[in-house]
């Protein structure tokens, strides 16, 4: 029986496993489908990760290995190349690897911090031919960094979120040419600097209200089509531009992978796609705690480490002492508001303050971020812009929560210039 | 007067700087330095891979151990496709010292055990 299995040996898990570590358990096994520790990042070789939690910048792979040399000096147990199947609401956690073979172990806590995944092609319905050439920013990244290949000379991206804005460059840096960086959204997905440092450098133009209209030819991509959208995302007939071009990389979004949250019975959130969660990170499965991309999308690993952080140490304090008790509030989204995690707080064992994080629904200039429960005003706080690109998040005292029932609400409202 | 968009950090602040290169709407003096590089002598740390032989994996991931000229970034990514290292390579080795003069070193950013 171990303290705590944490699934996942990305950045979420390994913050998660160390913390736990930290604050006394003893006995803990984080098990990781890949051969190596670190996830991710150890394919997102550019740099701009640490600058918050280390106060440096670091590529993805020094990141990684600053946590996976913390882990060396502990006493946690990791399990490589074993991919966990199933975790049962009674907290068995089956796994299989080539190592160990099928192997159900016990824990009495759980963290799951299993990443995201891409979106693909099939998930946004683009129309065409299905020729080769056609692949996700991420698997173009593995491609190029990791493995070796370049999978094409002349390219096309959809979708301006960060790995696309990321491959941009990397792909012009290897000498291919990239033509164009087309977004749906009338604003980039990405963050700000990545529209600087990777596409403005590289002279490569930017289509905000465009999309891909037909993807062409037979056994390789030859061509795409790209047209204007209206307001309601339509092509625009009479718009389209053709590039030639011999790949298509999609940068269109990532979906948590929550398959096993799912099939634990636990209760999922269809704004963030992860597990509905409490201010320490635990699941409504009680002794399961979620952090990291599997729980919501984020731009910055940061601010994963910091989450997995509170997610550890919960996964101690709940080895220790059990469930915390109290009754929950529920966080609503206000105006402009897309979701709020957590999702739900208990104030009554909220320690000093709960750190609310959230995304807007469309880009904000100068505007208050204003919580209220029912018609009291809790907490109000300032912001010069905001955009759905960037996670944003606020502290609430604790003492702000006390005696509140029901629910909370979150909202932005925008000031009049 | 010129608008730039820092890339310092995730905040992206939105700057401008006048002829005299007086730099507003910086949040933190790291924005002033970058805005002042950025108009005089622009300068990138680059990151990318190198041949591996005998690893794990076939590249090895480098960055430059300091920012170098933005304009020397092409033949330094020519330079960087005649470069093999050797597994096993640890985070922090020097692969190509001094490279194209620029005073910055070229080093390894990943641990690769042998294959």
């Amino acid at each position: 029986m171990y303290d705590l299995i944490v699934v996942g040996g990305g950045p979420a898990g390994l913050a998660a496993a160390l913390a736990a570590w930290d604050n006394g358990l003893r006995s803990i096994l984080v098990v990781e489908r890949d051969r190596e520790l670190g996830g991710i990042l150890n394919q997102c070789i550019h740099n701009g990760f640490g600058l918050t939690y280390f106060k440096e910048e670091l590529t993805g792979p020094e990141y990684a290995h600053r946590f996976v040399e913390l882990l060396r000096g502990t006493g946690i147990e990791i399990r490589t190349d074993t991919m966990v199947l199933d975790v049962t609401p009674d907290l068995m956690v089956h796994m299989t690897g080539p190592a160990s073979g099928y192997r159900v172990e016990a824990a009495r806590s759980v963290i799951l911090a299993m990443g995201c995944r891409e979106r693909a092609r099939g998930a946004i319905g683009t129309p065409g031919s299905r020729p080769a050439g056609v692949l996700t920013a991420g698997a173009a990244q593995r491609y190029v960094n990791v493995e070796g290949y370049m999978p094409g000379k002349r390219v096309v991206i959809l979708g301006s979120g960060d790995i696309g804005l990321i491959m941009a460059r990397r792909m012009s840096l290897e000498g291919a040419k990239v033509l164009a960086c087309v977004e749906v959204m009338p604003y980039s997905g990405g963050l700000t600097r990545n529209i600087v440092q990777c596409l403005e450098d590289f002279g490569i133009p930017l289509y905000l209200s465009h999309t891909v209209t037909d993807i062409r030819g037979r056994d390789r991509v030859e061509q795409v089509v790209v047209s204007r959208v209206d307001q309601n995302r339509r092509p625009i007939p009479g718009t389209e531009m053709v590039f030639d071009c011999d790949t298509l990389l999609l940068s269109v979004g990532l979906i948590p992978e929550n398959e096993l949250t799912k099939n634990a019975g636990i209760e999922l959130d269809p704004r963030t796609k992860g597990a509905v969660v409490y201010e320490n990170m635990e699941t409504s499965l009680p002794g399961v705690f979620t952090c990291g991309n599997v729980t919501h999308v984020h731009d910055l690993v940061d601010f994963v480490t910091q989450e997995s952080q509170r997610a550890g140490a919960a996964a101690a304090e709940y080895v220790r002492s059990g469930e915390p008790a109290g009754e929950s509030v529920s966080l609503r989204n206000g105006d402009a508001v897309s979701y709020t995690v957590p999702q739900r707080v208990r104030p009554g064992s909220i320690d000093k303050s709960v750190n609310v994080f959230f995304r807007v629904n469309r880009i904000c200039g100068r505007s208050e971020i204003v919580v209220t429960a029912g018609d009291r005003r809790l907490a109000a706080f300032k912001r010069d812009r905001l955009a759905p690109g960037e996670m944003e998040h606020i502290t609430l005292p604790g003492k702000l929560l006390q005696g509140i029932t029901g629910e909370i609400t979150v909202s932005v409202k925008e000031a009049l210039e | 007067m010129r608008e730039l968009v820092c890339i310092v950090c995730p905040r992206g602040c939105h700057m401008r700087a006048d002829d005299d290169l007086n730099v507003t709407g910086n949040f933190c003096p790291r924005g002033e330095a970058y805005a002042r590089a950025e108009l005089t002598h622009p300068t990138r740390v680059v990151t990318s891979t190198v041949r591996l032989a005998g690893g794990l994996y076939r590249r090895c991931p480098v960055k430059t151990s300091a920012p170098v000229p933005k304009e020397l970034i092409p033949e330094l990514m020519e330079l960087l496709g005649t470069v093999e290292a050797s597994a096993p390579v640890a985070v922090g080795d020097v692969i190509v010292r001094d490279v194209l003069h620029t005073g910055a070193d070229l080093v390894c950013t990943r641990q690769v055990p042998r294959a």
